[in-house]
């Protein structure tokens, strides 16, 4: 079989394909027929296979293609829910309380490094790990998930993160993240009314799936956790590409969620930050209340704690010497202390005694300087007795042994009902999560959990002692209903995204002759001559202020030593002098603002807690424009300003 | 001894020696330039289909294919050059190589996905099974050219290449990779059928076809019926055994139309496919290219089946014929398995897309066939 050239065939250039060679006759070759039939057999089936795959292909990808392609669509994006921005809080003025400041974070993907401890290491060179992040690095490594990043070190400085990034190259891995911190300007002036933020633990992811979100933050105290569902906002969502093994390889479309509420505070933050300097360094609590509407303009406990330390995690020494601290710091004094009222109850006392009929204004009383129930002596706070006294001067010298015989006379059920009413007795609706009521129990409250009820407990509550127990809030509440005669409520919220929170207030059930008697008496206790309280009076020209001063004892003194003469509470160890309480509200004719101060074991009201009321309704005052103005136009009725 | 000794290798200088009166340069002038080139346009389309595969980077999968296919070019040249007289002698040497590679392959082989189909040559790993198809193409040609159509009626004289067929296709069952086994059987089939063999035969052969089926079934190992199962319910286990046909699936239906845009399939892209450089690189260029891309290729691969088949029709002798039919079908069942592999319509075997497809053996089996077929066509207008 050798090869021979062809001369009959046609040149090749003609042969532009295969396809020009056919036909051929069959004598061509010796059987070139039936070969040619089955190959031409065998080509149909194979155009027929070929044309039925493209068919079945124009089936899935055009007519079947657009459902396929939502699933691709599916397979490829992963939707997450993205944190919403923590609602901001600001004060009356519009100053800042609460926002949310970035947070720059060093991050490290465990999979994109070889060496996880070595580049922890020399991250440690660069920018210093202490040995609180350390642990807290060894403990996150052992249960750390696939592409979930691990963090190194938050709130980095500008200093730092250019530190990170000029050493990049160095550390396989790491990333720059920015995440929110939970600011506080005003640290601890304010802690205990904003209260601060802390991870969301397992209770609260249970309760409501969004707190799994990294970034979520859960109040944990004050306007905080009572305004969780105003402050929380609506989580947004982002759709991001991953590929077949989750890792996220881009975003795609992001629906920013609803942001929180921006709330507005009624507190005035310079009043505020002014009556903490008052303040000084005594453990108090002063609350200043608009008494026409119940906005309550400032409110302070002293000591505080900084709120920041919790969100970034506390450390053990910083929270000892927080529970340590004589003077309670994490404790809101001004809503949750809950103190005897001393004195500064005997106006409830003698609108208890004035409702109920049991005495009349004009009616005298005499003290001897003490009074005898029962075998038991009870001294007034002057060894030599006021003498015959109505009630107007029973309140100007704030006569004891006058309000015992008037308690004894009225009884505890009236008390305890015009306590509650005037807010002393019973819960108060301003927005904080530690708020304590106040009490003012009767012999039949106090029967009913098992205790016994002695004559005498009357006799100490007609001077606010004894089982009489309420908070400085309530007492600005208090002096705030007194001074309106209406049943004003304190609140700490002005609007919630703008929207005003409305209030309005019913009358007191006292009648206007008894309000006025009671609030005649407190005139006098700081403005006329023998008054208890002459150091509380104002320097402010066309201005006066109504008070009540108040002393309560935290121990009993014996009365041997009573007896002595050579009795002085300030003898005595701190812990056991007696709180000083003050309450008032001002201007007298036409009341706007009242206040209430208790200097825990301050001594005497008159001389610890009136003077520093008066300095704080001074302030309040001269703070307030409006106030002036209205002092301008002269005495206005009191309804009136109720409708302002 | 001249220089011509040392320089050119000594069966280059026997087949030189077979046709003293053609030069190499005229014989170069006879090869058909025109399927060369649609070798080309398809090596060209898995070019940018690997590229495209590997991420956009031509390092990963595209540059290394692109060497072989040079290789493979020249060795496609060189086999069109032998004349049949040489590749006849040498199809009992190579049908015997390919059945022992065949042997050894289920001695030695590497495991790879449940299956024993690699064999280590020297660094390379080496697919048996594909050569063997080549092999069979050969040997059988050579066999029906040695006894001629008319001894085709005879069924004594079929004995033995049906035989030379089952040998393989057993020996590739064993292995197990029922794909390729079916195509070594259908090749042979195929081969018998344009031989010549009678129709009454056919008919007698195909007949119990059927009522073997069950049989098979049950003698084929787990992971196949695991496989057939999964064809038939891919929806049952969507993350495990399902995957590959449901993702090649969505991906073939991603690309709609006019398809999701070069380097830009999602599925493809994204790692959702499975294996997309090798056995489902079509589920790719149908991702990115759409309906349009891929039924240019469609297109594509049956043009060189017809030019495959055209080059048998025009042969003038019974061994080019056999040997051209033969490359064209398996060239053919190639396309055909794997193009119905991924789209769902037969269960997933390891059957790649010639040319287009990431790999050597199958590449460079397929260029040597094409080869042979070029040579049938250089030698077309040779006398029985």
């Amino acid at each position: 079989m050798f090869f021979r050239r062809d001369e009959t065939r046609p040149p090749f250039r003609k042969r532009s394909g295969p396809a020009a060679d056919l036909p051929f006759s069959e004598e061509q070759a010796v059987g070139g027929g039936m070969f040619t039939r089955r190959a031409l057999l065998l080509l149909a089936a194979q155009a027929g296979v070929m044309g039925t795959l493209a068919h079945h292909l124009y089936e899935m990808q055009v007519v079947h293609g657009d459902e396929l392609k939502e699933q691709a669509r599916r397979n490829r994006t992963s939707r997450r829910q993205i944190a919403p921005a923590r609602g901001e809080i600001y004060d009356r003025c519009g100053v800042l309380l609460a926002g949310n400041r970035p947070n720059w974070r060093a991050l490290v993907m465990a999979e994109e490094t070889t060496d996880l401890q070595a580049v922890v290491d020399r991250f440690a060179t660069i920018v210093p790990l202490d040995d609180r992040d350390r642990a807290r690095i060894e403990r996150d490594r052992k249960h750390i998930r696939r592409y979930v990043p691990l963090t190194l070190k938050e709130f980095l400085t500008w200093d730092d993160v250019a530190r990170l990034g000029l050493n990049a190259p160095t550390l396989p891995g790491v990333l720059i993240d920015v995440g929110t911190t939970r600011e506080y300007p005003f640290k601890e002036l304010l802690a205990h009314i904003i209260g601060y933020v802390a991870p969301p633990n397992e209770t609260d992811v249970q309760r409501d799936g969004i707190m799994a979100l990294p970034g979520m933050k859960v109040g944990r105290a004050g306007l905080e956790q009572t305004q969780e569902v105003h402050l929380r906002g609506m989580p947004g969502t982002v759709e991001m590409e991953v590929n077949a093994y989750g890792r996220v390889m881009g975003e795609l479309e992001r629906v920013e969620g609803q942001p929180g509420a921006r709330l507005e505070l009624t507190l005035d933050t310079a009043l505020q930050s002014r009556i903490r300097e008052r303040i000084g360094d005594r453990v108090a609590s002063a609350v200043v209340m608009d008494c026409r509407n119940g906005e309550v303009m400032g409110l302070v406990s002293t000591p505080s704690f900084d709120p920041t330390l919790f969100d970034g995690g506390i450390s053990r020494t910083q929270w000892n010497a927080l529970i340590t601290d004589q003077g309670t710091p994490l404790v809101d004094k001004a809503v949750s202390g809950l103190y005897p009222p001393g004195s500064t109850f005997k106006p409830a006392v003698a609108l208890a005694a004035l409702k109920s009929h049991a005495i009349t204004a004009s009616e005298r009383f005499s003290c001897p300087g003490y009074y005898d129930m029962g075998g038991v002596r009870f001294h007034c706070w002057s060894r030599y007795g006021h003498g015959a006294i109505n009630l107007h001067q029973a309140l100007k010298y704030s006569c004891d042994v006058y309000f015992y015989q008037v308690a004894r006379r009225c009884g505890m059920e009236a008390i305890h009902e015009a306590a509650a009413t005037l807010g002393l007795d019973g819960s108060l609706p301003i927005e904080l999560p530690h708020m304590r009521a106040g009490s003012v129990p009767t012999p039949e409250m106090r029967r009913k959990h098992g205790h016994h009820w002695n004559g005498g407990d009357t006799v100490n509550a007609g001077i606010g002692q004894g089982l009489v127990q309420t908070t400085p809030l309530a007492l600005a509440t208090y002096a705030s209903r007194l001074a309106t005669g209406r049943l004003v409520q304190p609140h700490l919220l002005r609007s919630v995204s703008n929207q005003p929170v409305a209030q309005g207030f019913e009358p007191l059930p006292f009648a206007n002759e008894f309000l006025a008697a009671a609030r005649s008496g407190m005139f006098a206790v700081v403005n006329e001559p023998q008054g208890t309280a002459p150091a509380a009076r104002l320097n402010l020209p066309g201005v006066q202020m109504a008070g009540k001063t108040g002393s309560a004892q935290v121990r009993n003194v014996p009365r041997a030593l009573r007896e002595s003469g050579h009795f002085n509470s300030m003898n005595l160890p701190w812990q056991y002098r007696p709180h000083a309480l003050f309450i008032c509200f001002a201007p007298y004719d036409n009341p706007r603002y009242a206040v209430s101060v208790v200097v825990e074991h301050g001594n005497a009201g008159a001389t610890e807690a009136a003077p520093l009321a008066a300095q704080i309704m001074t302030d309040t005052l001269v703070r307030d424009p409006a106030s002036r103005t209205s002092l301008s136009r002269g005495v206005v009725a009191r309804a009136d300003g109720l409708d302002e | 001894m001249s220089l011509k000794d040392f320089t050119v290798p000594r069966t280059a200088r026997r087949l030189l020696r077979a046709e003293p009166n053609l030069r190499m340069f005229s014989r170069l002038w006879q090869i058909n330039w025109f399927f060369v080139l649609l070798i080309c346009c398809l090596a060209g389309v898995g070019y940018v289909a690997l590229y495209s595969a590997g991420g956009g980077r031509a390092e990963a999968f595209a540059q290394p294919q692109l060497i072989r296919f040079c290789f493979g070019l020249l060795m496609m040249l060189g086999v069109a050059l032998a004349s049949p007289r040489v590749l006849r002698m040498l199809s009992v040497p190579i049908y015997g190589l390919s059945i022992l590679l065949l042997a050894l392959v289920l001695k030695m082989g590497h495991v790879g996905k449940g299956a024993e189909r690699w064999i280590n040559l020297g660094g390379f790993q080496f697919q048996p099974s594909e050569f063997s198809k080549i092999a069979l193409v050969l040997m059988l040609s050579t066999w029906f050219y040695r006894i001629g159509r008319d001894r085709m009626g005879n069924p004594l004289r079929l004995i033995i290449p049906a035989l030379l067929t089952l040998l393989p296709v057993v020996l590739v069952l064993k292995e197990p990779n029922l794909g390729t086994a079916t195509i070594v059987g259908v090749i042979g089939a195929s081969l018998f059928f344009a031989a010549g063999m009678r129709w009454w035969q056919i008919i007698l052969l195909v007949s119990p076809l059927p009522f073997l089926g069950p049989f098979i079934y049950n003698h084929l190992h787990d992971y196949q019926k695991a496989r057939i199962d999964t064809f038939l319910h891919p929806e049952h286990d969507p993350l495990g055994a399902g995957y590959n046909i449901l993702q090649s699936r969505i991906a073939l239906g991603a690309g709609g139309r006019w398809g999701q845009g070069y380097l830009h399939g999602t599925q493809g892209q994204l790692s959702f496919l499975p294996e997309k450089q090798t056995d489902f690189i079509f589920t790719m260029i149908g991702e990115e290219w759409g309906y349009v891309g891929g039924v240019a290729v469609i297109g594509l691969l049956f043009l060189i089946m017809l030019s495959s088949m055209l080059i048998a029709l025009r042969c003038r002798n019974r061994f080019g014929r056999l040997v051209g039919l033969g490359i064209a079908m398996d060239f053919f069942l190639y396309c055909v398995v794997n193009l119905s592999m991924v789209m769902g319509v037969i269960p997933v075997g390891g059957v790649p897309l010639p040319l287009i497809s990431y790999g050597g053996s199958a590449m460079l089996t397929m260029m040597f066939g094409f080869g042979l077929l070029l040579s049938s066509w250089v030698h077309r207008d040779d006398p029985d």
